[in-house]
């Protein structure tokens, strides 16, 4: 006890000691407190009166986007719009009254400036109005003596001028999320729009450019007095596009026709893209100043999906457009020969199932062009169950089929290309050989994006090269080199490559036999090759096949099948490659083959190809179309 | 609970209710008008605006408070269980940040818990305190006058010291070892002994200097010199000092201060608030401030006086430095005083870990005032076990 008195009388003693020390400390602040702000209050007042020299941001000018010939797609128009300075203007209400009539402003407009007026100090500008035409510019400047404190202001807005008909490449720009504030400070400028889809949003960091500033001396009230300098900034680079903008007004044009399509057109030889179009599209001028939340309700409960890109981001059971990679798979493994001889009664038998061919009747004999040609099931069920799914699989990756192709535009999609390991490992169960035989037709697991079907396509007929699709052909003005990615060869022998052309030339040959003989180009020297596909979303019960398949047009739109063609042009020396896709269409031979047919011939007869080398100087030297 | 009737024959345990009432709500309510001054600086920072600081930190403050409460009406015999685990709790996190923490201005302090940034070194203020405390609860004088009987006070200091300066935050590591010396000092150790470790600390500072990072060297350079670098390491503290200075006797009025709304001054929500209450309010507004900062302390020195058992003297009194410490070595440094450190103005300054660290504190030290008539055996082997 005796102890513990000691302790704690030493404890009270040093705690006192302690809190005297505190005090004392506490003392010198109010001490140097006291110097600051009493003493020597008049020197820092004056310090704070020069404290005077304020940055501001600038804006950069966004990047334009063009087409391959300058045709310009993204533009930035002057936006013209009124400002008030409340201490300027006086009585603010009676200010905005004489200016609705030379302007028209609603009630929340003017609730929502007399809210900032009153929130901010009275020098600082606010904004009434934007988007004024130029006449309404004129009469409010003609009226100024009668409106004080207003004042005109000039920033950009984006414009698209195409603007359906872009939409789904160009994209568009929006107002700054959450999510985006990355940092850079002209982000957090008003009214600072940023690419929400598209090529706006993948070449963001390129269109955006760098923000300048203005020092601007203030006084200590922050009033600015005087600009002392000036940067200007970089503005963003200009893009220029592959697109050839008459090409893809036509494209999207002829896609109007039907209720939901998408089609792309390349070039075979280096990649280029210079068609790409989603039907139904949607006005991205809608977007730029902020879209109502009608309109947008409208677009996203649309049933055939206008926001999306259906180009390069639906994936669709590719159907018969599959049928030449079974052939050079096969080829290529040694497993048949051109000349490889099946027998179509109509179907095929595997264990105790029966596989059918579109054609009830069956084809009888064929070879290998003659079962591309009409398309025959049963000879690429035979094919097929000879090579086997993973080395199909692995030939399909090589055209581009279930792997992204990385075209520059967001959220490409994948496809996808079933092999052994993936069933086992997604599904948990073994592959069944009858599986292979529904792959080899382009149905069952097998997807693929329109894009990658364009792409398949100039691969097989520019003899074998990696081609990579691409929509940007120059980053930052004219002088710029040229975007061309490498092209390596695929390894595929130019026989079975060979083969697989005949066919697909065979499929459209007038008085042949194939599927789509009665979709030619009239023009000889614009002949196209190509393949017809028509892939189910429903499976045909045994029911349904005793008493008759049901009609396309007898079902409802989302259970009718899918048209597909793909194809190129000219024959003689492919330059443009083609894929179809029409939604819940039907058939691809009397659906889709039309479409691509008229899309190839328009783009053969604008050239967008030729016409751009004739023009630039040291382009890579290419095979042309013509003679 | 097992634990209490361990400990514990007298006096009779007192039910919540009676405890809610023994709760100090003057200190309860001077904690709220400090905070409350908080809300409205940082309603001033954002330029009249609630988000994104006050309404925040509003939030947090809430949370904060009932924390407090909910600790105020734990036994502190229990706290005094709970003290080396808390302490080796905060240890682990401090050794995690190491590891793991994310990179934030070139230092590794933080973990990222999602709603809120944690920074294990401000935690460890409190359960320093705590440890010690407990530590220092058990030996008589002449024991503590024994050098064997310092070795582990000393690790509980220089481990967590070590660890803060690897991160490297040298202001929280100097905190941590002006708390340890506090404590030292209010347990009874002998002045000679201090004077001794002064000396050799003040000897070993031409070697520091070697192992200190670049810019802790500028910013004691910058300290001794601000016009050295007037637009970059200087910029705070002139800043800072223009400011305060302009705001005068009474100040520029709410949300007038020109300095900090033209974003003259830097870091004016977190660490220079003070700086902006002291231009919009001037010297009478500092001042206040101040004042109610000195009542908070004098209010834990006093809580600490009245506890009739060893630990919650030290406790409390341990709680009330670091408060100071915090008080005091932030508006030194908004004020010139001494180097530009990081330390937030507790309540005021907007962060979310010294807020739940103060009020953790200010829970315990209130834990102390309502069982300070219990006395605690000064070895707990001498209780009933």
């Amino acid at each position: 006890m005796e102890r513990d008195l000691e302790r704690s009388r030493s404890l009270t003693r040093r705690a006192l000691v302690l809190g005297g020390v505190k005090l004392g400390l506490f003392g010198t602040l109010a001490g140097r407190m006291y110097y600051l702000q009493i003493t020597e209050r008049d020197r820092y007042a004056m310090l704070a009166e020069e404290n005077r020299i304020n940055i501001r941001l600038l804006a950069p000018s966004r990047g334009e986007i063009v087409d391959r010939f300058g045709v310009p797609l993204a533009v930035n128009d002057r936006n013209f719009r009124v400002l008030l300075v409340a201490e300027e203007a006086g009585d603010v209400e009676e200010t905005l009254r004489r200016l609705s009539r030379f302007a028209p402003l609603d009630d929340a407009d003017v609730e929502r400036v007399l809210r900032d007026t009153a929130r901010r100090r009275a020098f600082v500008p606010v904004n009434v109005r934007d988007h004024l035409s130029w006449e309404q510019v004129a009469r409010i400047e003609v009226n100024a003596p009668e409106l004080p404190g207003l004042s005109i202001d000039v920033g950009e807005v984006r414009r698209y001028p195409f603007g359906e008909a872009t939409a789904h490449i160009v994209g568009y720009v929006g107002a700054v999320s959450e999510e985006e504030l990355t940092g850079d400070p002209v982000l957090t400028l008003p009214g600072f729009r940023v690419g929400k889809s598209g090529l706006e949003r993948q070449l963001e960091d390129r269109l955006r450019g760098v923000a300048g500033n203005s020092q601007v001396e203030v006084n200590a009230f922050g009033r600015v007095i005087r600009e002392l300098g000036r940067d200007e900034g970089e503005p963003g680079a200009e893009v220029q596009l592959t697109i050839d903008m008459g090409l893809q007004s036509f494209v999207q044009e002829r896609l109007t026709t039907e209720y939901s399509a998408a089609a792309v057109v390349l070039d075979v030889h280096n990649g280029e893209v210079f068609a790409l179009a989603s039907h139904p599209s949607f006005d991205p001028n809608l977007f730029t100043t902020g879209i109502s939340s009608q309109n947008w309700s409208r677009l996203i409960n649309d049933e055939y999906g206008p926001l999306n890109n259906k180009a390069t981001s639906g994936q669709y059971a590719p159907g018969s457009t599959f049928k030449m990679i079974v052939a050079l798979a096969a080829m290529e493994h040694g497993v048949a020969g051109p000349g490889h001889q099946v027998y179509c009664p109509g179907f095929m038998d595997l264990g105790n199932h029966r596989f059918h061919c579109w054609r009830r009747g069956g084809h009888g004999w064929l070879d290998m062009v003659d079962a591309i040609a009409q398309s025959c099931d049963t000879y690429f069920y035979d094919l097929s169950r000879r090579v086997g799914i993973d080395n199909i699989a692995e030939m399909a990756n090589r055209f581009g089929i279930g792997e992204t192709v990385g075209i520059d535009l967001p959220h490409e999609a994948n496809g996808l290309m079933p092999t052994r390991g993936w069933k086992q490992a997604q599904l948990g169960t073994p592959w069944q050989q009858g599986e292979t035989l529904i792959a080899s037709i382009g149905q069952g697991y097998v997807l693929a994006t329109p894009l990658q079907l364009a792409v398949m396509t100039a691969r097989m007929v520019n003899g074998g090269l990696a081609i990579q699709p691409h929509l940007t052909m120059r980053l930052g003005g004219p002088d710029q080199p040229l975007i061309d990615p490498e092209r390596p060869s695929l390894g595929i022998s130019d026989r079975s490559l060979a083969v697989a052309v005949d066919g697909m030339m065979e499929v459209t040959r007038i008085g042949g036999r194939g599927t789509a003989r009665g979709a030619q180009i009239q023009d000889e020297d614009m002949r196209m090759g190509g393949k017809t596909g028509t892939s189910q979303v429903r499976r045909i019960t045994m029911a349904e096949r005793m008493t008759g398949i049901i009609r396309n047009e007898d079902r409802p739109w989302r259970q009718r099948d899918h048209a597909l063609f793909v194809g190129y042009a000219p024959i003689q020396a492919p330059r443009y490659a083609c894929a179809v896709v029409v939604e819940h269409g039907g058939g691809g031979s009397r659906v889709a083959a039309p479409i691509a047919r008229d899309i190839l011939h328009e783009a053969q007869l604008r050239s967008p190809a030729r016409r751009l080398f004739t023009e630039t100087a040291g382009a890579p030297t290419v095979p042309e179309a013509d003679g | 609970m097992a634990l209490y009737g361990e400990l514990s024959r007298e006096p009779p345990r007192m039910t919540l209710g009676e405890k809610l009432l023994h709760i100090n709500w003057t200190l309860v309510i001077l904690i709220c008008l400090v905070a409350s001054i908080g809300f409205a600086m940082l309603y001033s920072a954002a330029n009249g605006a609630y988000s994104p600081w006050a309404s925040r930190q509003m939030i947090r403050f809430a949370a904060g408070l009932v924390i407090m409460i909910g600790v105020a009406l734990v036994d502190v015999r229990i706290w005094l269980r709970l003290a080396y685990p808390i302490y080796g709790g905060v240890m682990l996190l401090l050794v995690a940040v190491e590891v793991m923490g994310s990179i934030g201005m070139g230092a590794q302090r933080w973990i990222n818990l999602g709603f809120m940034q944690l920074q294990p070194s401000e935690l460890m203020k409190v359960a320093m305190v705590l440890a010690l405390a407990r530590y220092f609860h058990g030996p008589t004088m002449e024991e503590v006058g024994r050098p064997t009987r310092l070795i582990v006070p000393l690790v509980i200091v220089i481990a967590p010291v070590g660890l803060v300066l690897r991160q490297p935050d040298l202001g929280t590591a100097l905190i941590l070892i002006m708390i340890g010396g506090s404590m030292f000092f209010l347990a009874g150790v002998r002045l000679w002994k201090f004077a001794v470790v002064i000396s050799l600390g003040l000897a070993a500072i031409p070697l520091a200097w070697q192992f200190l990072h670049d810019y802790q060297r500028d910013r004691v350079l910058t300290f001794i010199n601000p016009e050295r670098d007037a637009q970059g390491a200087g910029y705070h503290i002139i800043q800072s000092q223009i400011a305060l200075g302009s705001g005068g006797l009474f100040g520029k009025g709410f949300l007038q201060g020109t300095q900090s709304h033209l974003n003259f001054l830097p870091e004016r929500q977190t660490d220079f608030i003070f700086t902006m209450l002291a231009e919009e309010f001037g010297f009478a507004g500092g001042i206040g401030l101040v004042g109610l900062y000195v009542l908070i302390i004098a209010y834990g020195t006093f809580i600490g006086l009245l506890s009739r058992n060893h630990f919650g003297r030290l406790l409390a009194l341990g709680l009330a430095v670091n408060l100071f410490l915090y008080v005091f070595i932030n508006i030194a440094m908004v004020m010139g005083l001494i180097p530009v450190v990081g330390v937030p103005l507790p309540l005021i300054s907007y962060g979310g870990t010294a807020m739940l660290a103060v009020l953790f504190g200010f829970g315990m030290m209130m834990s102390v005032f309502i069982h300070r008539d219990i006395r605690i055996p000064r070895r707990l082997r001498d209780a009933e076990f």
